[in-house]
């Protein structure tokens, strides 16, 4: 089986188990939600699915992507995608700003922190690493 | 600023992430897929903190964000030999960051608006602290490992009934899990989350104990797409896209990495993280003695010279030894000479994926050079010295001739095909996986004992010192 054969199949499964909880979720809130949370739940469900479509998508286009990316950066790529995926920072600057109870936002402060440490350290050894790769050429 | 400036913002990010990742294919634009990267990155922050509406605190997140900096500079520094637990250190950091802001919105839901605890989103919420309380833990411990810290063990940890005792837990945290996306305000609730929390942080660190060295590079993948998708569940739990994306592209580079590395060594994911791969049987230590054949300095450094095509293949050995700088001068000595050199890179030499690639790099040898495995491969029949440098158990025949050897079917680089072999070696132990390698007892291969800088370190005197021609 073809390494990309493999690659799409996981990513499918992973997303189908993803899809697999959304309709559930309508089934699951209804009964014990009454009508203004039900109405909520339908626009909300809608946005569930909308959801897991991109989850989807950004995925293969991952793979598309990454699968193309030179071996010889393969150090560089896994120390970019950290920094990119401490995108959690968004998360942790909402719940550390927003008007929440202090202990809420301790945790959030926290994330944060951790978050920002690899975004500054992420960004700033891979262009550091990148640097070093020269052709003979590029030395002279 | 309105809705519609923020989700723009998300929007542009979003495009960037992409082409950032798109420009690494190719080191010429790669330095532009880093500047991508913080120019989203930057976009992002900002487009979240400006929402008057929504943020309403700023100095903790100004301090926060401080202090990030002001660990995240160091960290950024580290010696390239130490790359691999640095990127360890950060994927136990994004696991932390999911964690505690799962564990934080749970918390706050509770208090106020339960309405907001529908299913799908405790689903995501106990997806979210699980991958990130055990990407956590799991990432420290490979961290530690990496760091070769005296209290903890280097050698795969085994005990019996541990793949049990692993996957039990892992159950009893889903079972929880299910449970409480069930019934997410049940008075039991809040123990059962913290269960969950203490058993996902459990399990991140029994996870890591039975693996050893050999196993970092896959590790090290697969922990790295737990953080992505750590924080594409952060997405679903906040409703936010471009943390679905950002994480998703994370996600699926750890997960393609994995599988690269899964390959190189013929294993399956599962036989990594449950199979314990350095204890291996008592390699088998067979009956006759072999006898290595050593060769001193002088002679193979005349050999060298008068090779037309050398392949220097290097390993973790380079990397404890620092001996990449000794390594490029010997290049430069025999490109002086106008003898062909080429590196053959392994997928899986080193303690992380392109961990040799960054180290010749950063010993300025031209990335034009450095070969892939397969590239390489194709050439080994006209190459007239193969110089192995602290690598092993890449280069093993019985990989190719040994049905009963526990690296069997891993692809390995062809240095038994060049005309001589010389093999750097610190010691007359076996490598890493405890294995006996054939290499080293063919009639074409001669050893070069001692630690890898030091003998390059001397070949090099013995090139330089020879005159030019």
């Amino acid at each position: 089986m073809s390494r990309r054969r493999i690659a799409t199949l996981a990513a499918a499964a992973l997303v189908l188990g993803f899809a697999a909880i959304a309709p559930g979720t309508e089934v699951g809130a209804s009964p014990a939600a009454v009508e203004p949370a039900e109405a909520a739940s339908a626009s909300s469900g809608l946005d569930y699915w909308s959801m897991v479509f991109v989850f989807l998508l950004s995925t293969f286009i991952g793979i598309g992507v990454i699968r193309r990316v030179s071996r010889l950066l393969h150090t560089p790529l896994m120390s970019l995608t950290n920094a990119i995926s401490a995108i959690a920072v968004v998360g942790s600057i909402i719940v550390t700003g927003s008007d929440y109870p202090l202990e809420i936002r301790i945790l959030g402060a926290v994330a944060l922190f951790a978050s920002m440490t690899n975004i500054v350290s992420g960004f700033l050894i891979t262009d550091r690493m990148l640097k070093m790769f020269k052709t003979e050429r590029d030395k002279q | 600023m309105s809705i519609a400036v923020t989700q723009l913002s998300y929007l542009v990010a979003t495009a960037l992430f992409v082409l950032s990742l798109h420009w690494m294919n190719d080191p010429k634009t790669a330095r532009r897929g880093v500047h991508a990267g913080v120019a989203a990155m930057l976009l992002a922050v900002l487009a979240t903190w400006a929402q008057p509406a929504v943020i309403v605190h700023h100095g903790w997140i100004v301090i926060a964000i401080a202090l990030g900096f002001a660990v995240g500079w160091p960290l950024s520094r580290v010696p390239l030999t130490a790359v691999p637990q640095r990127t360890a250190l950060s994927h136990a950091f994004g696991g932390l960051a999911a964690g505690l802001v799962g564990t934080a919105k749970y918390f706050l839901w509770l208090g106020e608006g339960q309405e907001n605890l529908t299913a799908f989103r405790m689903t995501a919420i106990i997806a979210e602290i699980i991958l990130g309380y055990l990407t956590f833990t799991g990432s420290l411990m490979a961290a530690g490992k990496l760091q070769e810290l005296k209290w903890i063990p280097q050698r795969p940890v085994t005990y019996p009934g541990q793949n049990f005792i692993n996957i039990g837990l892992l159950v009893v945290a889903v079972f929880l899990g299910v449970a409480l996306v069930l019934n997410p305000v049940a008075a039991w609730a809040v123990p059962a989350f913290v269960a969950i929390i203490v058993l996902s942080l459990a399990f991140g660190v029994l996870l890591i104990i039975p693996i050893g060295g050999a196993d970092m590079p896959t590790v090290i993948s697969i922990l790295n797409s737990y953080a992505g998708l750590s924080a594409v569940a952060m997405g679903f739990v906040l409703d936010n896209k471009l943390l679905i994306t950002a994480g998703a592209l994370d996600g699926s580079s750890g997960l393609i990495l994995s599988i690269i590395m899964c390959k190189a060594m013929n294993r399956s994911f599962v036989n990594v993280l449950f199979g314990a791969f350095g204890k291996v049987e008592a390699a088998k230590t067979t009956g006759e003695q072999k006898i290595y054949k050593a060769e001193s300095l002088e002679g193979a450094a005349q050999i060298l010279e008068q090779a037309n095509l050398v392949v220097i293949i290097p390993g973790y050995g380079m990397a404890v030894a620092q001996a990449q700088h000794k390594v490029r001068e010997l290049y430069d000595q025999l490109k002086k000479r106008g003898i062909n050199v080429k590196f053959a890179i392994h997928p899986v030499a080193g303690r992380m994926p392109g961990h040799m690639n960054v180290l010749l790099a950063e010993a300025d040898v031209p990335y034009t050079d450095l070969a892939e495995m397969d590239d390489i491969n194709a050439d080994m029949p006209q190459c007239d010295v193969a110089l192995v440098v602290g690598a092993n158990d890449v280069v093993n025949p019985a990989a190719r001739t040994d049905a009963s050897s526990p690296i069997y079917g891993m692809p390995i680089i062809a240095a038994d095909r060049a005309r001589t072999v010389f093999a750097i070696k610190r010691s007359k132990n076996p490598g890493f996986a405890g294995i006996d390698n054939e290499l080293y007892f063919s009639d074409k291969t001669w050893m070069l004992f001692g630690d890898a800088k030091a003998v390059v370190g001397e070949l090099v005197k013995q090139l330089s010192g020879g005159g030019m021609h």
